[in-house]
């Protein structure tokens, strides 16, 4: 069980306690604020240097963790693998071993292999890691941000700030994650945030789309799609993987829309306040309608947009009060 | 007289054992209303003057002089909170502190800020505190207000309102609230 993510890598959701959680979502409030100041600098992490190095394509995970190591006036040294020595053949423990030589204090990395993250963490021990999403396996990030942007919308919705609400909003808030669960780093990662904060999670998917092994997660499957989106406070959709080979799962897109997608139609019975994730880059017309995706209680942009703060915390707790150079 | 309190301050989460007070809720009202009138008496447009209380300490004395400050002037002068964790000079050797809010809605260039806190002590706080507010503008300037100084200065900076001097061995730990001030020691949670 990980109890506070402070000096530690950022590997996955799965084990980490309550605790942990909260004072990530407490801490990214604080930079919350700091992204709203003219200057949207705070000194926190000056003369650290943070790689970021994604083995595959991403825009809004990269840019965002890059703003926001930035903010915490890291120096960011950035690694495009396609112009890189990876194409020549080099293996992941050279690469790691090359950007360690260079100094660096933490690396946040994207690749295409579950336990990547985990692999390398284990080459560089005095490297803080920050999963920025491995194969199949965790995207812990992004469920850190959805958490947040729940709490966010129901504090806003009390009238009440994040911090003052704790933790209360999430016991027996009721969670449907819909689509493409087996090849989604995102919802393993959201349903291990969500589950350890006291949410009762759902998920909905064409059986295909289930993993294997779905009966050891902390969820239930549910058999009626429809009866659930009445049921659900949160909806949170995924995207068809299709680069992951979802499109032989499904006998077609246009039956896995007609079945499982968010259509205008089907939207008519969420409750009036229901609130719509979706993690991007959205399929429109495939898992979600576009017309869907713009009604107000998807809060789809302001995911993207409380990615920065929750970076930063990540980040700052991480790395803070780990020395320069290493050991802690 | 023994009193435990349990006390955040931007460091750590600490646990107070207080030995004996050394000021009742009565005195610390006295000394913030002596400072207040020091306040207008070294500022004459108060109208300018901001009061930005120090995380977590200094919040209440903070909003108690900036009451104060609005009956003596008949003016509103501005209130702020500032939360320093991210400024901190120690970050590379502590474990990252517990933030908590910052709330300073307004440009400070040209204002008279008057940093309020609970107790000045080796003046790191305020350090960073200087350094953060330049993040806000260019304050006309930064006074420094406070309940306790207890001496053990590590840089160049003295307050310009002090509620009380109490100077202090560097094994002691003061506790600094509205409701009074004790000498104690502080153990970890």
């Amino acid at each position: 069980m990980i109890t506070s993510i402070r000096g530690q890598n950022l590997l996955t959701l799965e084990g980490m306690s309550e605790g942990a959680l909260l004072e990530v979502l407490d801490t990214a409030e604080s930079f919350v604020e700091v992204n709203r100041r003219t200057i949207k600098k705070v000194p926190a992490l000056k003369g650290r240097v943070v790689a970021s190095i994604f083995f595959e394509e991403s825009t809004r995970t990269r840019l965002s963790f890059e703003t926001a190591a930035k903010r915490l006036s890291a120096d960011v040294l950035s690694l495009a693998v396609a112009s890189s020595s990876v194409k020549k053949g080099e293996s992941l423990r050279d690469t790691t071993a090359t950007i360690d030589a260079l100094g660096i204090d933490a690396v946040v990395m994207r690749h295409q292999s579950s336990g990547a993250a985990l692999q390398v963490s284990r080459y560089v021990p005095h490297v803080r890691v920050i999963n920025a999403g491995d194969g199949l396996h965790q995207h812990p990030t992004q469920g850190l941000l959805d958490a947040f942007t729940i709490r966010q919308v129901l504090s806003e919705r009390k009238g009440s700030s994040g911090v003052e609400s704790g933790l209360e909003m999430f016991k027996g808030l009721r969670v449907l994650i819909v689509g493409d669960i087996r090849h989604s780093r995102v919802a393993r990662s959201d349903i291990w945030a969500y589950a350890t904060l006291g949410c009762d999670v759902r998920v909905a998917a064409p059986g295909t789309l289930l993993p294997a092994n779905i009966e050891t997660w902390p969820v239930t499957v549910v058999s009626n799609f429809d009866e659930a989106l009445e049921w659900a406070d949160v909806v949170g959709l995924l995207r068809l993987q299709r680069e992951r080979g979802s499109g032989s799962f499904v006998p077609s897109l246009e039956e896995f829309t007609q079945t499982f997608g968010l259509t205008l139609a089907r939207a008519k019975r969420l409750g009036p306040s229901t609130i719509i994730m979706h993690p991007g880059p959205m399929n429109r017309g495939v898992e979600i309608d576009s017309k869907v995706a713009d009604q107000v209680n998807a809060v789809i942009t302001r995911q993207v947009a409380n990615g920065v703060p929750v970076r930063m915390a990540v980040l700052y707790l991480a790395l803070a009060g780990v020395r320069e150079g290493g050991a802690s | 007289m023994s009193f435990e309190y349990e006390r955040q301050t931007p460091s750590r989460d600490l646990a107070f054992l207080a030995k004996s007070q050394l000021l009742s809720a009565d005195d610390v009202e006295r000394a913030l209303k002596r400072m207040a009138h020091e306040i207008v008496e070294r500022n004459h447009a108060p109208e300018e003057l901001t009061v930005i209380g120090m995380q977590t300490g200094g919040v209440g004395f903070a909003t108690r002089m900036h009451e104060l400050l609005c009956d003596i002037t008949s003016t509103r002068p501005s209130l702020g909170l500032l939360d320093v964790s991210f400024y901190r000079d120690d970050l590379n050797v502590n474990p990252a502190p517990r933030s908590s809010t910052t709330s300073i809605d307004e440009d400070l260039t040209n204002r008279t800020v008057i940093l309020v806190d609970d107790v000045l002590f080796t003046g790191r706080t305020i350090r960073a505190a200087l350094n953060a507010l330049s993040d806000w503008g260019r304050p006309r300037s930064v006074q420094l207000a406070v309940m306790v100084d207890r001496g053990h200065r590590e840089l160049p900076i003295r307050p310009d309102f002090v509620g009380k001097n109490l100077p202090s061995a560097l094994d002691e730990s003061i506790l600094a609230t509205l409701d009074g001030v004790w000498i104690g020691t502080k153990g970890a949670m």
